[in-house]
């Protein structure tokens, strides 16, 4: 009999095929864990209420708009920060496809990923020649760009007011139910973090991390450095854009405000917390950020009685807290939750003889 | 009569009114281990620049198996054959020694964003016959045991070698090797010329490399080229080399030349 602590899955492991050492789940144990994490993922709307299953498909529509960003930032090192924006052309497209085209969500969405990846490829032509800070401000320029036209194409995106949506459906189900919309979302994301998992482990990914690395040897090694990065900046986009025609569904109702540029801090937050370059680091910083003011107000409320003045703090502390964490973030753990995740699951591997 | 696999006409390079090559005529057989000496600052850095396509040449004209590539991008001449390590280690950092390897593949291997993202089939397939090559390579320069760690980990000489895997998984027709063995001990020298010496004859890849070691140039090269202040002063076999006052010159300095 193995005596073995059951969250230590990959040691003693010996391969004998290429294709084993190279899977994501090399051994039965691992296998067993994320069928569980799936099968309470399914489970989720028995478990909880209408709200926290809400929650939920905000968190992972906000994921999968994350795992675009950390494709083109954490992977291909080009920052972006207009990375709302994108999302806000897939939102609008979307909109504006169903409301005043009457096509079908479902032939909408695609196209809205698209529109985005599109424009998002446009506005990283910068890349070729920009890098770092100076990159960043080219996207802060996309940024403030498409919010203009937001709000000025009246026509397209019906201005401040912004697009109403009919909730779509699927076949005799409607994306009204919340939770229709919850396994909808649940599979698109997850085919998001396959779909990226995948891509990091073979061509395109390695070349990502090669120019984000060393341009100049990646170049030398024949990867296309323009071709690559304006790969990088489409798929990101087009991740942005599914995100973004998601939450249309999601909110039934597009406007400006939702693709600010403090929505685009927000995502660049979410990788930073939640680890540039890991793909379900990603998903955890998604959830960390969109939680925590939730948690916050839980919080305020649970001290009412306690402390009544504390409702108004928090709420107004909610920005400096938040830029409070990123920065402990920056100094004690810059490679994020997933590497913190990774250091508990080390501590456990020898538990409980760990010195 | 050996076939020329690259040849440079007339090459010039100035950066503003600092002129780093002139007019270097130097042609490179197939087959052969050509070394570049010359003091620092001579220029031999640039002149690797200007074939792997980091620098364009201000005047002249650089042909790779009878075609002109003086203005091809440099991804492109990768593809065509042409690999290279650099004087200061240029590994991708965060990547372990196996993925920078495969890196090296990139140009032998096909799929694309999609075929990648799916991965089941089509790229899982290439990945894993691809894998089995770089594993030769592993094993031919004997880096097995740090297949797996990231390469920023590693001490000097491995990442070296790794540099070194990296180039010749593009399964280059020719090599370019800046300071392959600066800043190493004697044994990791031996190890490396070892390595040089069977990538040449084994694989039948044409080498050029810059070093400052006489020994080892003398050693291992089929002929040596010297450059001094930007111009080619001398070619020829290592003991013809040896011989030739301008060399010497260069290299001790006119006064002392004339003493000895």
């Amino acid at each position: 009999m193995r005596l073995r602590f059951p969250w230590t899955t990959n040691c003693g492991l010996f391969f004998t095929r290429y294709e084993e050492d190279q899977a994501f789940l090399p051994s039965r144990a691992a296998k067993i864990k994320v069928l569980c994490l799936f099968a309470l993922l399914l489970a989720l709307p028995w478990l909880v209420g209408p709200y926290p299953l809400r929650i939920a498909s905000q968190v992972a529509i906000m994921a999968l708009g994350a795992v675009g960003l950390n494709l083109l930032t954490g992977f291909a090192g080009q920052i972006s920060v207009g990375h709302a924006a994108f999302m806000g052309v897939g939102a609008y497209a979307v909109g504006a496809l169903t409301t005043k085209l009457g096509l079908s969500f479902w032939l909408a969405l695609p196209l809205g990923g698209l529109a985005a990846a599109l424009v998002g490829a446009f506005f990283g032509l910068p890349s070729l020649r920009l890098k770092g800070l100076y990159l960043a401000i080219a996207t802060l320029a996309a940024q403030v760009i498409l919010d203009f036209a937001f709000v000025r194409l009246e026509p397209i995106t019906g201005g401040a007011a912004g697009l109403v949506l009919t909730p779509p459906s699927l076949g005799p189900l409607s994306l009204a139910d919340d939770t229709v919309f919850y396994y909808v979302t649940l599979a698109l994301t997850m085919a998001g973090v396959i779909f990226a998992l995948n891509l990091s482990r073979s061509r395109v990914g390695r070349a990502f991390m090669a120019i984000r690395d060393r341009d100049l040897a990646a170049a030398m090694l024949g990867v296309d450095l323009f071709g690559y990065k304006l790969r990088a900046f489409f798929l990101s986009s087009f991740y942005a854009g599914l995100a973004g025609g998601m939450l249309a569904a999601y909110t039934r109702v597009v406007t400006p405000e939702q693709f600010t540029l403090d929505v685009s801090i927000q995502f660049l937050a979410m990788i930073v917390i939640g680890g540039l370059g890991d793909v379900l680091g990603s998903v955890y910083g998604a959830a960390f950020v969109s939680l925590l003011p939730i948690a916050l107000s839980y919080l305020a409320q649970a001290l009412q009685g306690v402390l009544p003045q504390m409702v108004n703090l928090l709420s107004a502390c909610q920005t400096a807290l938040f830029g409070l964490v990123i920065i402990l973030f920056l100094i004690f753990e810059p490679q994020g939750l997933a590497k913190l995740w990774r250091h508990i699951k080390d501590y456990f591997r020898l538990w409980p003889f760990s010195y | 009569m050996q076939q020329e696999l690259l040849v440079v006409e007339n090459l010039s390079l100035h950066f503003g009114g600092v002129a780093a090559l002139t007019n270097i005529d130097l042609t490179v057989r197939k087959g052969e281990i050509l070394a570049i000496i010359g003091p620092n600052g001579a220029g031999k850095t640039s002149f690797l620049n200007c074939i792997s396509g980091l620098y364009r040449p201000s005047g002249g004209r650089i042909f790779f198996e009878g075609r002109d590539i003086t203005r091809l991008s440099p991804h492109r001449r990768a593809a065509l054959g042409i690999a290279r390590t650099f004087q200061n280690i240029e590994l991708f950092k965060h990547m372990t020694v196996l993925d920078n390897i495969m890196l090296g593949r990139h140009v032998h291997l096909r799929s694309g964003i999609l075929a990648g993202g799916i991965y089941w089939g089509l790229a899982q397939k290439e990945e894993v016959r691809h894998r089995r090559r770089v594993e030769e390579i592993i094993d031919f320069l004997e880096i097995e045991f740090i297949r797996n760690r990231v390469v920023g980990s590693l001490s000097y000489g491995l990442q070296k070698r790794v540099e070194l895997a990296r180039a010749l998984a593009l399964e280059p027709k020719l090599l370019l090797l800046d300071e392959p063995m600066a800043g190493m001990n004697v044994e990791e020298k031996e190890d490396m010329a070892r390595f040089i010496l069977d990538i040449a004859e084994e694989w039948g890849v044409t080498l050029v490399l810059i070093e400052h070691d006489m020994g080892v140039v003398m050693d291992l090269s089929d002929r040596v080229a010297v450059f001094d202040f930007g111009r080619k002063i001398a070619e020829g076999l290592p003991e013809e080399i040896k011989q030739n006052p301008r060399v010497v010159e260069a290299y001790l300095g006119g006064q002392l030349a004339e003493e000895a």
